[in-house]
């Protein structure tokens, strides 16, 4: 059996640091390490909060994403607001941080189409419900990017799974091609639904896979915030100075399911989730750095996750009193300008035809 | 018999396909241990194993495509699509293969494959889980494209598909998978592609319907039945080839037509069923054809999706349209 690469650590599962995780820990704004914190917590009860909402019949089917917050809360920091995010449907922690308003996501679960715009000037697309349909989007935003001789970069988020599909390959070709400024964000929660990493590859790492491609591939620990941080940091900067495109594989677990209408235990066992709940937790690991560094009090802990959940529920006030869009709505955005037969049967719709909200 | 939802009544087709036929494997994704994210595939690996039931990667130009290749050398392959939004990668070994395989090795090679994908509104499914494109297929010369509506008849198009040396896209309404419950033979039975079934006869309008427009549209000719008029709703089971003969036989005795599908209505299935019966009973038709359809838009997320599919509403609106012409 070949030897698997761990991934990049510098905070250990016991909270702490490795001696080159010290020196970065020195390097970075204090500010940033409460940042991490903060935006963790807050990404977790905003899952947690959806998933609730969910079973209360609020929202619709939802993809959690608990134990992934450090992935995506590293990552996401690490960039900036020139910078283009594509990303899938599991991104909420990405979202926010990008600047899409909490209820604007819960919107989206709740099946509208409002919840898919980012605010102006936020670089955020809707998430890519096709598996990996997103990369070449990435790609090809990074390709204009160079064209203009702009500094942003471009950043796909997907999974595991989705390494399996052609665009995969197309996306991370062209960049490897035209030496794009792209970072290929894969967080490799271990399972595509139920089926294991093991059955979508015959590599054991997504890493390896950049070596294809003629560049860099790095496994990191997609439970270590600051790992994850440094090495997307190095990934931006390299991509802004015309060093190309970057793979990252974080390697994370997802807690729960892979949403709502799905059942783990069907196919996972449950000793493996719960050994990465208890010794591998992404948040648990960071609190107890944190802690050991007089950094929080549990005091500071209980009012953070007040403030969190009190602005939660004004996102939740605030999606569900949105007005809901009338039926014509739906032929808002399909063109600039209706066609002929769109506008006679929008003509349809008006006069009541189809209309049964009113019976 | 016993009675059977209408995903039960398709595990148990391919329970009796794999039981009774060596050459046919299912591969899909989650199809195997997981049985399935809508469960029809449910216990089925545990009982045929890892190589007559097979999760592949995550990737359907390489499913549509690898299936193929079994075909081409014996075997028949039942692949899963998890839904009918997520076929398009495959869409290139279907319509530039699979299609015309036969055609082009003059008949060596026919491309007995079986491709299953659960479609259409109604269910609150997330955003592009709930698109129909039946028309896609249906226009493609090649292929043969089923939908059942009851659990019997799941089952029987399913074991038919199999049986058939073509290649099927077999489309399984998702919103039927559960609502609807029928008594379903045990055995293995063929209900024969390119025959529709009637499921109420009538005089006075015909309505074409498939899938989860059957029961909109029979919702429909009820209320009408109370009034006085009798709607003959046939469901269409195969979208091609179509059952012409049951098709003209009807109108010709109504002389109104009612098309009811969920998909956009420009070059919908619904189009081509106009054109045909023009073409075929124009002197007996009183009315012009009316389509209820969704419309010429993207399928909507959930919260406008009522607003999009056709309800029972429209159709009776339809019904009025046609007989006071
Ligand atoms: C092209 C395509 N095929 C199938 C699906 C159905 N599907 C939705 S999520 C999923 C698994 C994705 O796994 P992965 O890429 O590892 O991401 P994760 O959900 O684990 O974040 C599948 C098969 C889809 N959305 N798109």
């Amino acid at each position: 059996m070949r030897h698997i690469d761990p991934g990049l650590q510098y905070i250990q599962p016991n909270g702490e640091l490795t001696a080159e995780g010290r020196v970065v820990w020195e390097e970075i704004d204090p500010q940033l390490r409460l940042d991490f914190y903060r935006w963790m917590v807050k990404v977790r009860l905003f899952d947690r909060r959806s998933i609730v909402l969910q079973r209360q019949g609020r929202i619709g089917t939802y993809a959690p994403l608990e134990g992934q917050e450090a992935a995506q809360v590293g990552s996401a920091l690490a960039l900036t607001t020139l910078d283009w995010i594509f990303p899938s449907y599991r991104e909420h922690g990405v979202a926010m941080i990008a600047g899409m308003p909490l209820d604007r996501i819960l919107l989206y679960w709740m099946g509208r189409v409002e919840g898919n715009l980012a605010p102006e000037g936020v670089r955020l697309l809707p998430p890519a419900v096709p598996i990996a349909t997103q990369l070449p989007h990435a790609t090809g935003a990074a390709w204009a990017a160079k064209l203009k001789q702009e500094p942003s970069v471009s950043v796909a988020y997907f999974g595991d799974g989705a390494t399996s599909e052609g665009d995969f390959h197309e996306a991370l070709n062209f960049a490897g091609v035209f030496n794009l400024p792209v970072i290929f964000f894969c967080q490799n929660n271990h399972y595509a639904i139920s089926v294991p990493f093991s059955r979508q590859s015959a590599t054991l790492t997504v890493a390896e896979k950049a070596a294809a491609y003629a560049m860099d591939g790095i496994r990191v620990d997609g439970n270590d915030v600051l790992a994850v941080y440094d090495v997307m940091a190095q990934a931006v900067q390299r991509a802004r100075n015309g060093g190309g495109p970057t793979l990252i594989e974080a390697v994370t677990y997802r807690r729960g399911a892979h949403t709502t209408a799905d059942d783990p235990s069907r196919y996972r066992d449950e000793q493996e989730a719960q050994e990465w709940i208890k010794y591998r937790d992404p948040l648990d690991r960071y609190r107890k750095l944190l802690h050991a560094e007089g950094m929080l009090s549990e005091a500071e802990e209980r009012l953070w996750e007040e403030t969190c959940k009190q602005e939660l529920e004004e996102a939740v006030r605030a999606a569900e009193s949105a007005p809901a869009p009338p039926a014509s709505h739906l032929f808002a955005h399909v063109f600039e300008e209706l066609t002929v037969s769109q506008r006679r049967q929008l003509e349809e719709l008006n006069r009541g035809e189809g209309n049964d909200k009113d019976e | 018999m016993s009675e059977k939802t209408l995903v039960q009544a398709i595990n148990d087709g391919l329970r009796v396909a794999l039981k009774n036929h060596p050459d046919v494997l299912i591969m899909g994704e989650d199809v195997g241990k997981n049985g399935g994210v809508f469960r029809a595939t449910e216990g089925l690996w545990e009982e045929f194993g890892d190589d007559r039931v097979i999760d592949t990667p995550l990737a359907e130009a390489g499913i549509v495509g690898t299936a193929l290749g079994m075909a081409i050398n014996g075997l028949r392959p039942v692949a899963e699509i998890q839904f009918m939004g997520f076929i398009y990668p495959g869409f290139e070994q279907i319509v530039s293969h699979a299609a015309r395989l036969r055609t082009r090795t003059q008949g060596a090679y026919p491309a007995s494959i079986v491709i299953r994908a659960p479609y259409g509104g109604g269910i609150r499914a997330p955003e592009l889980h709930c698109d129909s494109t039946e028309s896609l297929f249906v226009h493609t010369p090649g292929l043969k494209v089923v939908v059942p509506s009851t659990p019997y008849d799941a089952k029987g198009l399913l074991l038919a598909s199999i049986a058939d040396p073509d290649p099927v896209i077999f489309l399984e309404p998702m919103r039927l998978y559960r609502s609807v419950r029928g008594e379903v033979p045990e055995e293995e039975y063929q209900v024969p592609i390119g025959k529709a079934r009637m499921v109420r006869e009538g005089e006075d309008v015909t309505i074409l319907a498939w899938g989860a427009m059957v029961p909109v549209a029979e919702k429909a000719a009820e209320e009408w039945s109370d009034k006085g008029v009798s709607c003959e709703v046939i469901d269409l089971r195969s979208l091609y080839p179509l059952d012409e003969e049951t098709i003209i036989t009807s109108v010709e005795k109504t002389g109104h037509v009612v098309i009811v599908h969920e998909a956009p209505r420009t070059a919908g299935v619904g189009a081509e069923l106009t054109a045909l019966i023009n073409e075929q009973a124009f002197l007996w038709l009183e009315a012009p054809i009316t389509r209820v359809t969704g419309y010429d838009v993207p399928v909507p997320m959930f919260a406008l999706e009522d607003d999009f599919l056709p309800n029972p509403k429209r159709v009776s609106q339809a019904i009025e349209k046609v007989i006071s012409f």
